[in-house]
């Protein structure tokens, strides 16, 4: 469990841990767990904060080479009761996968190559926020 | 001799312990004492700026001088800073005759775009300009939201709040504030009422 973030980045209270390698056949759906972990004590918007004004969890790819994307699957969001504000928050906490989808091309050329995409964010405690960041990720994959 | 009756002592101490708590109330000038607020001789000179507000006028800091300031880097997105945001809006209120000036800096990358709409929601009723890298980093790089400093009649950080504060520390710091080193606010025009607002 705690392996994939000995290679991790983050900066800042939350930490992108190693992306593993996926792989397929042209015309194959694949899947890239991208394990994520927040420092305890703190929390991040959801992909579908509570409030407007809140700053989503985004994921969005730059450059994905031969894979096309596909949609992306977040962990259920908790219910987080915050002084000051009228109704629970929308986060996520602890440690979980952003489960990303990709459809391998019809054209793709075998052997390797990686998805390169962009992970930003806004994390808060009970007491304070922090400006929003943003980490790199990479998704490395094999077409067989 | 008569012996003293047992009610005349209790009597005498009523009347005294009444007449404390009438000479005490009746003084508007009570002191506060924040726990937070530095002394004197350990406060560093807040460092001056140069921040648009939301009519472009450019705003420094050295233009406070003589005020005291309550100078809150916050954003839009920050909840304890909007929870603050209201208690600032009443201390400006209640504050701004006796020398005190709230400044908010918003740190919001979209900068009026998102800040606009929020201060008119808001009502905001103290001045507001959009902070950057460079002011942060000359406050000790703020990165926690809200971190609200109070700045003395002399320009100098008496205290600084990192995080959601509470509002009597804050109050009571600028009560502090207010009440002390009148002097700098005295060589100028906006002398604050020396008759001071009982709390």
């Amino acid at each position: 469990m705690c392996l994939p973030f000995l290679f991790a980045q983050g900066s800042g209270h939350l930490t992108v841990g190693t992306i593993q390698k996926v792989s397929g056949k042209r015309n194959e759906a694949v899947e890239a767990k991208i394990p994520v972990s927040i420092d305890p004590g703190f929390h991040v918007n959801s992909d579908k904060p509570s409030e407007d004004y809140l700053i989503p969890l985004k994921v969005k790819w730059t450059s994905t080479g031969a894979l096309e994307v596909g949609e992306l699957r977040f962990p259920k969001p908790a219910s987080l009761n915050m002084a000051g504000e009228e109704k629970p928050l929308s986060v996520f906490e602890g440690s979980f996968d952003i489960v990303a989808r990709f459809k391998v091309a019809a054209d793709a050329p075998a052997g390797p190559g990686s998805a390169a995409g962009k992970l930003s964010y806004q994390a808060c405690n009970a007491k304070m926020c922090f400006p929003p960041k943003t980490v790199d990720i990479s998704v490395p994959y094999q077409v067989n | 001799m008569l012996p003293l009756r047992p009610t005349v002592p209790i009597a005498i101490f009523g009347v005294l312990a009444v007449g404390s708590f009438l000479l005490f109330h009746s003084s508007s000038t009570h002191t506060v004492r924040a726990a937070s607020i530095k002394p004197v001789d350990e406060r560093k000179p807040a460092p001056d700026f140069a921040l648009k507000d939301i009519d472009g006028r450019t705003v420094h800091l050295s233009d406070y001088k003589g005020k005291v300031v309550l100078l809150d880097f916050w954003a839009t997105w920050c909840g304890p800073c909007r929870m603050e945001i209201p208690w600032f809006i009443e201390l400006q209120r209640e504050d701004k005759d006796r020398g005190l000036e709230v400044l908010g800096v918003s740190m919001d990358d979209n900068g009026w775009a998102d800040v606009k709409p929020f201060l008119a929601e808001m009502k905001v009723n103290y001045r507001v300009v959009i902070g950057d890298d460079k002011t942060a980093e000359i406050y000790g790089g703020v990165d926690s939201l809200p971190t609200t400093f109070l700045i003395d009649r002399d320009g100098r950080i008496a205290v600084v709040h990192i995080g959601l504060a509470n509002r009597k520390d804050i109050e009571d710091g600028v009560e502090q504030l207010l009440q002390s080193n009148p002097k700098a606010a005295l060589d100028r025009p906006f002398v604050p009422a020396l008759s001071l607002r009982p709390r």
